[in-house]
This record gives structure tokens, sequence and C-alpha cells, in this order.
């Protein structure tokens, strides 16, 4: 018989009161506080259900076995009636996504081992989107771009956002950025199906209801033959967010508590599922934010259950017809977390780990560098929105350097033409001017993963940054020294004026 | 996968022999556990005494009675390294603009392993101007690979030269993308090998046909059981994903161009 949903009760998590504690640390000790954060959260996690033990598929089809979204995804792609957590399975691909750091080498996988003159699965289901390495005079970079050129001249591939002009990102039509936003933007996520990209952030997709993962070069050179692929079904840990939103919290600060809470080990090989009364109030850019960043917990997917906000956005951008899927009441969890939104603060993840959470307003001494919003995490239109609100609540100017990167092209476009709301019709693009921050720059991943040495606002000493990306690992940005301050678009604007890590509050209320 | 992985059938000095697709080092039999002839990087001090009694140890759980015998073996000294280390600090993404396919960048990629480490860890896994490493297997704490799925990570390791790599627990896709090059053999320790064994140790790291496997410290004289490989073990037992695959019939077998 099914499982039962959890039957205990649930765990309520409030807020980061007891924060780990790790205000100050020296770089010889990061490790040995890691272990320790990661082995005392795990003294506090409860796990509300046992996992799934061996268990054939019914072969009757006379018991009704609950699925969660995840498992119902990849059995429908896998032409299969029912799956269970760790079950191997063959799943059929709806889209692959590749950029320029990754798509040569897959492309080149493919041709080794299906041959000089294979062709693609299908060029209609494959999205090429050169966004890493792009505004740079690095010759290598370049190449790239111009090896998915010729792939993409060769196979017909449909989809492939070029840029050819590199000193102006305006002279590109077709040129969009940053892949996962790009993605969203053009109507490639859709609920139900199942979207693999060469990239770890792929899981952002999971806003959309979708199965969506990141996977290495072998990978996708293997589907861009078959489109195919061989996955183990996750089991599925959920994490139900319910309370309203405060006015000065953001998606980014609910995921930086959730990894704070789990670990940076907390979910890995797992789903999470995303779902509650606050989780329904995000916007799809917030929900996008959420998912984003799963993989920094170890998650091999996220997933939001589709609703109205979905298919608004979704109906917008494709003519594709899909098929959402929802977790089945009896459906079976490994894991349930809860959170009362209401009550929790906006957070940080200090240097040089996500999991490394501490409350914004206690990290107020700690002074920083400059300020970094942009990647697919935190460059994206209602980013840059929420920053510009921020300084403009304001009215003042920023104390440290504050670099811009919009995501995609139509995010810089958004940030120069939308008015932000209660300013009196002013762009954030006059509003950031305003405020002294840099001019936003020409969209791409830009320096949340460094790059090449000449990146537009890399990190190539040893400083303190406040950033709106996803990584802090050691050199994440550039220089190995680097101090990398993960925050929402609100708190890096915050400290933006302070020249310190600052909570939002002390600028909107 | 399989060219990278070498069989104990003759002696153990072949098995530390570079695979037909990395450099050409020719077998000699001693001083055999120098990875590069031409570097006196290092000489393995202990050896001469310890070698024997491995080769013995070899042949000897070989041929016992009712008892697995030896796949694969990896030999040599290993570099610790502990929890959380991320990809960008197996190959700093500034590196990402090399492509693993093209032999020679492959090689360059090689060269920049572990750069990214901090300062705090010391020893160089690759000698800055040189191309290989001296260290044969890795040895980590949970949660190894974490970070981005890009394949520079288990690439750029085993074009270094390093064998095989011994961690608590692996992030997803590292494992995966492990599995899938055949690049660098993913094995899970049971206990934190990496708070027992020190950088310049001079290991074994068995590989059984039973799926169990076995690390060695020559240098403190503990041995560790690993775990089995699950359900990794298929594909990488295969050869890899596509080799994999085309067992399985899904694919056809490769075309030459």
């Amino acid at each position: 018989m099914a499982s039962s949903v959890i039957s205990s009760s649930p765990f309520v998590c409030k807020s980061s009161k007891k924060d780990l504690g790790f205000s100050s640390f020296t770089k010889s000790s990061q490790i040995s506080i890691h272990r320790c954060q990661k082995k005392s959260i795990s003294r506090k996690i409860v796990s509300v259900m046992a996992p799934q033990k061996d268990r054939s598929p019914g072969t009757t089809g006379s018991v009704k076995t609950g699925m969660t979204m995840t498992e119902k995804i990849l059995a429908r792609a896998a032409e299969k009636s029912l799956v269970v957590p760790g079950d191997n399975i063959w799943v059929n691909v709806d889209v692959l996504m590749t950029h320029d750091v990754c798509g040569p080498g897959a492309f080149g996988i493919f041709k080794r081992e299906f041959g000089e003159k294979a062709k693609v699965w299908d060029p209609e289901k494959i999205v090429v989107i050169p966004d890493h390495y792009i505004f740079t005079a690095d010759k290598r970079a370049n190449r790239n771009v111009d090896i998915m050129r010729e792939h993409c001249k060769e196979q017909n591939i449909k989809y492939f956002y070029d840029i050819t002009d590199l000193g102006n990102f305006k002279a590109n039509p077709d040129y969009k950025g940053v892949c996962h936003v790009a993605l969203a933007q053009e109507g490639h996520c859709r609920p139900g199906e199942v979207l693999l990209g060469t990239d770890s952030h792929t899981c952002t997709a999971g806003a959309f209801g979708q199965f969506a993962t990141g996977i290495g070069n072998t990978d996708a050179g293997f589907v861009l033959g078959t489109g195919k692929i061989l996955l183990k079904v996750p089991p599925t840990m959920r994490f139900i967010l319910d309370g309203e939103m405060p006015s000065y919290l953001q998606a980014k600060d609910l995921i930086l508590q959730i990894i704070g809470e789990i670990s940076v080990a907390g979910a890995t090989y797992k789903t999470m599922e995303f779902s509650g009364t606050c989780i329904e109030s995000l916007s799809m850019e917030e929900r996008m934010t959420l998912c984003n960043m799963v993989v920094e917990a170890g998650g091999k997917n996220g997933v939001i259950p589709p609703d109205a906000t979905t298919l608004n956005y979704v109906e917008n951008r494709t003519s594709v017809p899909f098929e959402p899927v929802y977790s089945d009441g009896n459906a079976s969890f490994v894991a349930e977390y809860r959170f009362d939104v209401s009550k929790l603060e906006p957070v940080v993840a200090k240097p040089h780990s996500p999991d490394n959470r501490a409350l914004a307003r206690e990290c107020k001494d700690v002074k920083i560098d400059r300020v970094y919003i942009g990647s697919c995490t935190g460059g994206k239109t209602e980013d840059f929105m929420a920053a510009a609100k921020l300084f403009h609540a304001a009215g003042k100017k920023v104390k440290v350097p504050t670099f811009l990167v919009p995501a995609t092209q139509k995010v810089w476009m958004d940030v120069y033409a939308l008015p932000v709301p209660g300013s009196g019709g002013k762009t954030c693009a006059q509003i950031f001017e305003e405020a002294g921050c840099d001019t936003p720059a020409s969209p791409s991943c830009g320096a949340c993963l460094g790059g090449p040495a000449d990146t537009y606002a890399r990190l190539n000493e040893p400083q303190v940054c406040v950033s709106t990306t996803n990584r802090n690992f050691p050199g994440r940005m550039g220089h190995k020294e680097g101090q990398i301050y993960l925050a929402s678009p609100y708190t890096a604007a915050a400290s933006a004026l302070t020249g310190r890590v600052t909570d939002p509050r002390e600028f909107l209320q | 996968m399989a060219t990278s992985l070498h069989s104990l059938n003759s002696t153990l000095f072949k098995s530390l022999a570079s695979s037909s697709n990395k450099s050409s080092s020719s077998l000699s039999p001693s001083p055999v556990f120098r990875l590069n002839p031409t570097s006196t990087a290092f000489i393995f001090k202990p050896l001469t005494s310890s070698s024997s009694a491995i080769i013995i140890r070899a042949s000897a759980s070989s041929s016992k009675s009712g008892e697995s015998h030896t796949r694969e073996t990896f030999h040599g000294l290993c570099f610790v390294l502990k929890d959380n280390i991320d990809t960008d600090q197996i190959i700093p993404a500034e590196y990402g603009t090399l492509i693993p396919s093209i032999p020679e960048d492959r090689e360059k990629l090689g060269s920049f392993a572990l750069n990214g480490l901090p300062k705090f860890y010391g020893e160089r896994f690759v000698v800055p101007g040189e191309m290989k490493s001296k260290y044969s297997v890795i040895i980590g704490g949970d949660n190894f690979g974490c970070g981005s799925s890009r394949e520079h990570a288990p690439v750029c390791l085993g074009a270094a030269g390093a064998k095989a790599v011994v961690a608590e627990s692996y992030a997803r896709i590292f494992f995966r993308n492990c599995v899938a090059t055949g690049e660098i053999f993913p094995l899970e320790s049971e206990v934190r090998i990496c708070d027992e064994c020190k950088t310049g140790d001079v290991v074994t790291v068995e590989h059984k046909e039973d799926g169990s496997s076995l690390l060695i410290n020559h240098t403190t004289r503990k041995e560790y059981k690993l775990k089995p490989l699950g359900d990794a073990g298929p594909v990488i037992d295969a050869g890899g994903i596509f080799a994999y695959a085309r067992k399985a019939g899904m694919i056809p077998s490769a075309s030459s161009a």
C-alpha cells in the first residue's frame, strides 16, 4: 500500500535565532568550522519519515501508489506508469541547453562517439546560449563562441543566441545573455518537461514545475545523439513555506535560510520541492531565484507546483503544448521542513560557503569593498527593481563601487525602460546613476565565477564583496583570498549605501 | 574508462604506467613510482622494503581461495583534502575556456589541477611549470566536487595523472562526471580517511571483482574498507555511459568518420 503522507508533527523552523555564531573565523579554521556546522545541523534535522525501502513497482496496477511531482515527470518521460526513488531509468529529454564553456566539449564528444557526420537527435530541442565568457579579449573564449556557431550551422540548430560584435552587445539581435534567464524569457521552460543543461544552475527551471538539472559534457554528448539520458529517480524533500512574506525579505533570503539549515550537502541526490502560501505569492523570477540555488544544497533538482502565475508566464512565451503534473496526496517524501516566513529576517552567507548563514544585522560591523548585483541568481529584472527601490527610498549615494550586470539583453532594457514603482516614473538606470553606481554592464554571467582576467567586476584583489550571486567558495569571483557575502538584492543595495554588510530594514520599512 | 584503469595482471609497476591516451612514460621496473621519468622531483624513500610487500600482498589476495580477484589497482602518493572541495578549487573557472575534448587543452587543464586551493594547503598538487602531478590518489572529505557541472573538474585531475579519488561523500554532478568520463575512479570511504592520512603517504587502492574496495596506507600501515560502487558500478564496468549504452543496445557502435 502506498505510504501515507508524513504524519508526525511538522518541524517548525522559526528563524535563525541561533545562527551558528561563526562571526569570526580564520582561513585556516574554515574547514573545521564547516564540518562543525554540518554536524550540528544534522543533529537539528528531523526526518519525519523513513526513506523508502526497496520496493518493486506494482505489477498488477491495482495498487495506487502516490508519486511526487518529480517522480511523475520522470515516469512519464521514461514511458513508465510508476517509478520509485532509486530506480535507474532511461528518460526522454525535452530540451537540452548548453553554452560557450561546455558546448564545444559536448559537441566534441558527440562527434567522437557518434561520428563526424552524425546528426543531433532533434535540432529544435537544443538551445545554445553563449553567456559565460563573452565580453573578453581572451582568444580561447572568443574561439569557443565561434566553435558553437560552426556546430549550430552544421546541425541546423534552431535556437542559437549568437553574438558576433563583442564591442556592442546591442548590435547582436539574437544575443540573449545568461542561459537560465534566457531559457525562461524565451519560452523554453514548460511545466512537466525534462530540461537538461550543461550548467549546475539548470535547476533554476524547476520553478516552472519541470525536472531540470545540470549535467556534464559527456552526458550532454550522449543526449545530443540520442535525446535520452540515464537517470536515477531522486527522493523528494518537501519545504513548505507559509506565512506572509515581509516587505524586506526576498526569495534569496528564503533559499539562504534553507541552505543554512540543511547544509551544502543536505539535499545531495534529492529533489527539493517548495510549496506553501508564501511560495504561491512569489513571482516567477522569485521562484527562479529559489530553485536556482538548490544545487548549492547538493540538490539534484528543485520543483514548484505550477499555478496561475506559472501558466500566465509560460503561455505568454510559448505555444508548445505542455501538461503540468502535481504531487499526489499520498506521495512519499523523505523529509519535510516547514517555515513561518513572517518570522524570517534577511540573511547572508558569509565566506566561504553558501551554508555559512548569518543574520545580515549581525554582520553590520563587516566593512566591505564592493557590491555586485548580477547573475542568474540575482541579476533579473525584479532583482534590479528591488535594488533601485531601496536606493530610491534611501535617497543616498553608495559608499563603495557598485557593479550592476543585467543577466540578459531584456533585463538590460527593462533597467533602462521600466518605471520603478513609487519613484515618480524614474527608471532603475536613473536611480542607479543618482546613487552613484557603475553603469549597468553588458549582459552575461560576468564576474559571478571570476572568468578571464579582463572580466568586468572580477575580484582581482583580496577584497570583501557583497554579491547577489550563488557561490562564495574560495576564489569564486577571482582572487583566492577574496571574501564574498551572498545576499539578496535588497541587502546588497543596503550594504552599498553604508559600506558595511547591512540589513535592508535600515532603509525599508 | 577501461583504458584508464589497469588490472593487476602482472606487476604493480605496470599499473603505474600511464595509460595509452596519456603521456607515454615507458615501463621500467625501478624506481617505478616516478610518474614522470624525467622528473627528479621525488623518489619514494620507503619504497624498496614496502614495494615488495605490496607485490606479495597483491598476488596473495588474488590467489586466496574464496577471495575476490583484484580488478583494478591504483598505487602511489596520496594528496589529502578536506570537506567541500568545490569545482572552482579543483579547476578555477578562468581555465574553463579550455575544451576538455581537445587533447592539447586537456593537457593544459591537467597542469592547472587543484590550482584553486587556498594557500594553507601548502603542497601544490601540480608543481608550477610541470604538466603532471606526482600524486596518484586524492583523498577527500565530505561533499567532494560540489559546485559546478563543468567536466573540467574530473578531466583536469585525470589529465594531471591522478587515478582515483577516495572521498567521504560526493556532490552528485561531479561523481556522475567521473563515471561518465572515466577520467578518475571515484570511491567512497566509510570513515574520515582524510583525517588519518597525510599528503605524501604511500597508498594502494584495490577495487575487486565483487565490487568491494580497499585503501591501504603503507606509510601508516592502516587499511580501510571502502564502499561498493553501487548503481554506478555497471556503468563504470562497461567503460562509461557510451559503452554502457552500447552494451544495452541503446546506441549502435561508434561509427568512424
